[in-house]
């Protein structure tokens, strides 16, 4: 009989980038089948999905981002951009939303199966687009858009935690917000409201949460033991989808588990790292592999990355749930995780300082997005302000999450060279005052 | 004596520059790039050699740059015109601390520190406005040789403002300043103070800092050198040869190279 112990280096080695894989397959068949049948959907975002919530009332979540990036990984967004700005929508408007207009306006149809008409949309203010994008879905599909407003964010180093007054009130706030969702999703299912099976969610979701973070402590270890752009976004697909769930919770573990056999053994992404980054941003999706290549083949590899945090809608931060009190536990965790998800894009800087000696960092990537001046504004500066503060290699790269017609490989690749001779030369001089 | 080639193939034209164990410039050339890049490679280096009288063989070490330095198949390694393009201005001024260089496509900010190394460096983005190519569609709008651009622009007393940021639509705000009947040394000037003023902003973004290197191409243009002077007030650092500044760069890490390689004699003798 063959158990946990027995099992092979080749078996451990890359399995959470196959299961990933499997579970994400799983995930738009099973999305395929909602729409074929019209049974209901919740529309969500990254960035405070409500899973917890919607799975309680067996919702499937749809999470138009990631469909939308799936486009652009799978070299067809062009078509759907296209077809968006055909009918109206200007080129400078958010990639992912343009995206999926068109597969709205395709009756859901997209590269990885059929998307389920939305029952509903539950949104935060974590994004500003993310509201007029939900108003679009409200339009087409006459069904309702629920935003929940977090307070307190934005506000990075001065923010207030569990016990002090002015968090306290706006936990309340937020839970609040949570019992009017509970209401709503009773009225559009026919449901009522199961504490059980919410806590139970929750206690899956405790140990995505635990897992998350223990992964992305994990690279701290030398050589690196994942990309944080490449097998970090098949991850993250995981996070969101599964969140909540006994097979994310499972997934997580197993992946722990791989991540910590890695790391004890030494089998790192590469064969020889030479180069330890961090990727500020949102990743360049239309030329997805090509972009991690023109690092990689410099012996660069990304350790860390704020999209692991922001697009994982905070659960970096490790929060757990208190089962006793699961409602405003929901509502603490979720004021916590959104505005460090927020704060992952507004002000990275505090914690890419703190992390460069940590993880060994080499150099820091900040990759502004044409298409998302949320995430991008402000990286110019957060750059600044991380060189004066560190002695360290940055690379300023600007192209799209979605939109090929402004991503050109070859100035990528001319900036990116360079920022690799400058770090060679950096190395050299340092081993010659040694 | 140990020569090294540097091999700048850029948007326009391609330069290939020579130099001796001194770092001396002992040989160059410049072409038009074409569509062959690498005949127009070979080209280049062709005739630096020739200016010489050099053969190929004896030049040991070979260094391609420019957007098509991966062109170079003659090259033994490539780096990229922003180190480059850096090491040249240091090496041809020594207290330059930030390199402006204007080329047919690209305009790029280098900061460098006080040992002569890159620090930071910013380009203009997918566009090329700001560039000799935003000159060269003024010039072709306006009938106007390249090589008269900077003196014509200089005789203007009233510049016009060019507001667009689009070389191709710059061609079209010049046929309409002059079918109000501005004159053409006034839409000229315009057009270097509008290139100028997004090159500053692009110097601003990795700091400014005396001294100022100015490279490429378009430091032949003498307006060009005025409205950017006026526009960071300070003062330029410009050669005859900053135009070879890229191939300049390369070869002078060629020669790093070779020298870096060649065996102490004391060590051959012994190992004899």
């Amino acid at each position: 009989m063959q158990t946990e112990t027995t099992i092979t280096a080749e078996e451990l080695v890359g399995r959470g980038n196959r299961e990933g894989a499997q579970l994400f397959r799983d995930w738009f068949a099973s999305l395929t089948e909602t729409a074929e049948n019209g049974g209901p959907a919740a529309y969500v975002f990254v960035m405070g999905s409500m899973n917890e919530v919607l799975k309680t009332f067996d919702l499937p979540v749809v999470f138009p981002e990631i469909n939308s990036l799936q486009t652009a990984v799978r070299r067809v967004a062009h078509e759907f951009l296209d077809e968006a700005e055909d009918y109206g929508y200007s080129p400078d408007i958010c990639g992912y939303v343009k995206a999926d207009v068109s597969v709205q306006l395709r009756s859901g149809t997209h590269p990885m199966g059929r998307i389920p008409k939305p029952a509903l949309s539950v949104l935060t203010n974590a994004c500003n687009t993310y509201i007029k994008w939900a108003e679009i879905w409200e339009r087409m599909h006459h069904t309702p858009m629920f935003t929940i407003d977090v307070p307190g964010s934005r506000h990075a180093g001065g923010q207030t935690w569990s016990g002090d007054r002015d968090f306290e009130m706006d936990r309340g706030y937020v839970e609040a917000q949570i019992w009017e969702l509970i209401d709503l999703c009773e009225r559009i299912t026919g449901k009522k409201f199961d504490q059980d099976k919410f806590r139970e969610i929750l206690w899956y979701a405790n140990d995505m949460s635990i897992c998350w973070k223990r992964i992305i402590e994990l690279n701290k270890n030398s050589p690196s033991i994942f990309n944080a752009l490449t097998d970090g976004t098949i991850y993250l697909g995981v996070a969101n989808g599964f969140r909540g769930t006994r097979e994310g919770s499972e997934y997580f573990k197993r992946l722990v588990e791989e991540m910590e056999y890695k790391a004890a053994h030494g089998i790192g992404t590469m064969t020889d790292e030479k180069y330890r980054l961090v990727f500020v941003g949102v990743p360049c999706y239309p030329i997805f592999r090509r972009f991690n290549e023109l690092f990689t083949e410099w012996g660069g590899t990304f350790i860390n990355s704020t999209y692991l945090w922001f697009a994982s809608g905070g659960t970096n931060r490790g929060f757990e749930y208190d089962l006793k009190n699961p409602v405003a536990s929901l509502a603490e965790g979720f004021l916590i995780s959104v505005r460090d998800a927020m704060d992952s894009m507004f002000h990275q800087d505090r914690a890419v300082s703190d992390m460069i000696e940590d993880f060994k960092v080499d150099g820091v990537v900040y990759h502004p997005i044409k298409s998302c001046r949320t995430v991008s504004t402000g990286l110019a500066d957060a750059r600044r302000a991380l060189m004066k503060e560190h002695d360290i290699a940055t690379l300023f790269v600007e192209s799209d999450m979605m939109d090929r017609r402004v991503v050109s490989e070859a100035q990528m690749k001319n900036r990116i060279d360079a920022f690799f001779e400058g770090l060679a030369g950096r190395r050299d001089r340092a081993r010659i005052q040694a | 004596m140990a020569y090294a080639a540097g091999v700048d193939v850029g948007s326009t034209q391609t330069k290939a520059v020579i130099i001796d164990e001194d770092r001396k410039i002992v040989g160059r050339s410049l072409i038009p790039t074409g569509a062959n890049v690498i005949k127009a490679a070979e080209d280049a280096y062709t005739q630096a050699l020739a200016e010489l009288r050099l053969r190929e063989e004896e030049v040991e070490y070979v260094v391609g740059t420019g957007y098509g330095r991966y062109r170079v198949t003659f090259g033994n390694t490539q780096i990229t015109e922003i180190s480059c393009h850096g090491r040249g201005a240091v090496h041809m001024f020594p207290g330059t601390r930030t390199v402006v260089d204007m080329g047919g496509q690209d305009t790029k900010a280098i900061r460098i520190d006080q040992d002569g190394e890159i620090i930071d460096f910013c380009m203009n983005d997918k566009c090329a406005a700001g560039t000799g190519r935003f000159l060269g569609a003024a010039a072709a709008a306006l009938e106007i040789p390249l090589d008269d651009l900077g003196s014509t622009a200089l005789k203007s007393e009233k510049p016009v403002r060019i507001s667009t940021t689009c070389t191709v639509f710059a061609e079209s705000e010049v046929l309409a300043w002059l079918g109000k009947g501005k004159k053409i040394e006034d839409i000229l000037w315009g057009v270097h103070l509008s290139i100028a003023s997004r090159s500053a902003g692009l110097l601003r973004r990795v700091g400014v800092e005396d001294e100022i290197t100015f490279t490429g191409g378009v430091t032949r243009n003498i307006a060009m050198i005025k409205s950017l002077e006026e526009r960071l007030e300070h003062r330029l650092n410009v050669s005859e040869d900053s135009h070879y500044m890229g191939a300049l760069g390369a070869a002078l890490y060629a020669m790093d190279h070779i020298l870096a390689h060649r065996a102490p004699r004391d060590s051959v003798e012994a190992n004899v």
